[in-house]
Formats: structure tokens, sequence, C-alpha cells
């Protein structure tokens, strides 16, 4: 039956609309907002990073495990890197939501792909939020060549 | 009568042409056909070969091959004069009306390839449906909404207030925009730049008291918040609309309504 609709036209049809229910809230202004607002603070907070970390000092040399902690020490930088984890994160599973919204003809293409999108949202923040506030340098029991060199014993 | 003395007053080097004769050439039109009656319905496409003339529009040369040389050959139009909107098609790709596209501002080395409007089913050959374009546009409530008493006289407005929506009262519903519109082709459910240019036509005119039901309705997830500004549609349309910004300009008036 599919096949019969899909050969007779050439053109394909539309989703059809499902019931367009008006849905009495600003979700998708404020979205449309917060995408702007956020990509204008992501621009400072991700150049800013990368000149910390790539530029500033002796460079890209710099970096172990011993920089990470030392930046994470200061509470600027445990900010800085929560709010550019949180925002990166919404700003870019937004989008995300809105490309399968576009593309995801199917509704149930639509919801699996969706939970997919949101599930990796939820671990990636969780996990990056986890790291921010407990990272170790010295993670005890670790073989010695791993870990920077003020890690004693 | 000057002009001819000139003319005739001029060597010409050029074989002298008829005076006033205007140029004809071949030209072919390729066109998408969809015959929904025969057995194994399918788009293809089919080339004709017409003589037209230098001041033809690409819908002359149409009825040349729906007259003389293939009657089945079906198409919409009804004023042919760039008004009534019926004859909105995707000609070399563009959407537009085939009663306003000029032959000579054509390539016409090439075949002018013709294809039905994108996003709406299509009924036959460059006939669409276009009960869900009208659907969304019904759904922004396109007429005057007001509260108490009608007034004794005319509802005056201000030149300059009439002059706040003057672009968006050219719409004249032909589908062009929204059929160019990406985010239409992909999601039906989108009310698509007609609607909102014609939501706009009220939202800004100072006598209507509609604006925040209407605003409300495309406030909606299948709203203007899913336009991404991509202008296919601004360059679509045959009245020269701004509908990209029109459909701005709802947006701002959402947003300094929220906030």
């Amino acid at each position: 039956m599919t096949a019969t609709t899909e050969a007779r036209s050439p053109i394909p049809a539309p989703r059809s609309p499902r019931n367009r229910r008006t849905t009495r809230t600003n979700y998708e202004l404020y979205g449309w907002v917060f995408m702007r607002a956020s990509g204008v603070l992501l621009l400072v907070l991700i150049f800013g990073h990368l000149f910390m970390n790539l530029i500033d000092g002796d460079g890209i040399s710099a970096i172990d495990f011993g920089f990470v902690a030392g930046k994470w020490a200061s509470p600027l930088w445990q900010v800085w890197d929560l709010l550019m984890l949180w925002l990166a994160m919404i700003h870019g599973t937004n989008g995300v939501r809105t490309i399968i919204n576009d593309y995801a003809e199917r509704t149930g293409t639509r919801v699996v792909l969706k939970s997919a999108l949101y599930l990796a949202f939820t671990v990636t923040v969780v996990l990056g939020t986890l790291v921010i506030f407990t990272f170790d340098p010295c993670p005890p029991g670790s073989p010695a060549d791993l870990l920077p060199s003020f890690c004693t014993a | 009568m000057t002009t001819v003395l000139e003319t005739t007053g001029h060597a010409t080097p050029e074989p002298a042409a008829e005076v006033g004769a205007i140029p004809s050439f071949d030209v072919t039109l390729r066109i998408r056909r969809f015959l929904p009656d025969t057995p194994e319905a399918e788009a293809y496409w089919e080339e004709f070969t017409v003589t037209a003339h230098g001041t033809d529009r690409v819908l002359d040369a149409m009825h040349k091959v729906k007259w003389e040389v293939d009657g089945s050959l079906t198409f919409r139009r009804s004023c042919a004069h760039g008004i009534c909107g019926s004859d909105a098609m995707r000609i070399n790709g563009r959407n537009r009306l085939a009663c306003k596209t000029l032959l000579k501002d054509l390539d016409i080395k090439k075949p002018i390839t013709i294809e039905p409007i994108k996003g709406l089913p299509v009924i036959k050959d460059l006939v669409v449906d276009m009960e869900p374009f009208f659907a969304s546009y019904r759904e922004i409530m396109p007429f005057l909404i007001t509260n108490g008493n009608e007034p004794t006289r005319e509802r005056r407005q201000s030149a300059e207030q009439r002059e706040r929506y003057d672009d968006t009262t050219k719409c004249i519903l032909c589908a062009a925009c929204t059929s160019s519109c990406p985010v239409f082709w992909t999601d039906g459910q989108y009310f698509g730049p007609a609607a909102i240019v014609n939501a706009h036509r009220f939202i800004f005119d100072s006598r209507d008291e509609g604006a925040a039901q209407r605003l409300e309705i495309l406030n909606d997830r299948e709203g203007v918040w899913r336009c991404r500004t991509v202008f296919n549609c601004t360059e679509a349309c045959p009245r020269g609309i701004e509908v990209t910004k029109a459909i701005q300009e709802v947006k701002r008036a959402m947003i300094t309504r929220a906030f």
C-alpha cells in the first residue's frame, strides 16, 4: 500500500499535518533567544579558553594533569568551564533537536533520535560537571609513570 | 512617426528587418509531467519545442504547447497577468509565476525546466493540492478582528499607520514563497511564509485588535520560530514582498510581548 502511494506521487507529499495543538507556552521563543544569547557568550568563553590553554604562558606544552588541576583550583575557572560545558551542551542539543524535527519524518524515528540525543546530553553534562568539581590529579593507586611530578607517593 | 523617419534616415548594415517586427525563436520547455490516470502513474520529463516571440512569457509558450501540441498538459492559470496567483511553478529551479517570467530573461539555448511547486502533493502535471497551504492561511485568521460597537463611520487610519503593513498587503496567495521554503519541504506542519505574511498584515494594522491571538498562534512550535532566515521566500515572491523581513518583524513583536 505504501509503495503504491509513493509511486503515485512524483514529489513526496510533506508530512501530513498531525493535530497542530497550540501549546500556549513560550518554549520555542525562549529557545530562539537562548540560542542567540548563548552563541555570543560561547564565543567569549571558548576563545578565552583556547587562549589560556594554547597560547598564554608555555602554550600547549604546559598542559598536563597538573595544569588542569591548577586551573580548577580557582573558582573562576571552575565557573568558566562549567558555564562553557552547560551552554555548549544546551546550545548544541537544541540545534540537533531542531534538525531532528526538520528531517525525521516518522514519529517513531523522531522519538528514538531525540531520546538518544537527550541521553547523550545528560551523560555528558553529569559526567563533565562531576569532573570539574572532583578532579584529582593524583588518584591513589595509579602507576607512577602516568602521574604528574608533584604527586607524592 | 518621428521614429520611422529616423530609422530610415540612418544606414543600417544588418539586413532590413521589418520595422517593429518582434524577433521570434524556438524554445524548448522541459516539463515535469504526472498523469494520475495512467496504469503506472509515475512522474517523467517531457520536452516540447515551440516557436515563441521575444515578448512572450513562459505562460505563452505553455499555452502554445497546450493549444497546439498536447492538450493533456495541465496547469493552473486564471488572469495570466500576475494578480490571481494561480500559475506559480518552479521554472529553472526557482519559484516563479509563469505569467510574469519573460522568455527573453531566461537562457533559451538550454531547455527551460518547469516543475510543480514543491512540498505540496501533486494532483496532475503542474497542478498541486493547495489545501494544506490554505489551511495554514485560515488558521491565522486573515480577517479584521475588533471589539466593541461598530463605528458609525469608517475606521480611520493615518498614512503612516497604513504604511506600516503596506508591504504584506501585496500578497496574492500564489504559494511561491511557502513552496520555496526548505523547512516547509520537510515539515508540512510549519505554517509557512505566506501564512505569516498574512498574519503580519493584520498584526501591524492599527485598526485590528486580534494581534495577541495571532501572535499566540504563531508562537507555537510550528510557527515563526521554525524560520531559519533562508531568504528563499523573499527571493521567490513575485510581488516583491520582503517576506523574511516580515517574519522577523513578527518574531520581534513576540519577543517584545514576552519580555
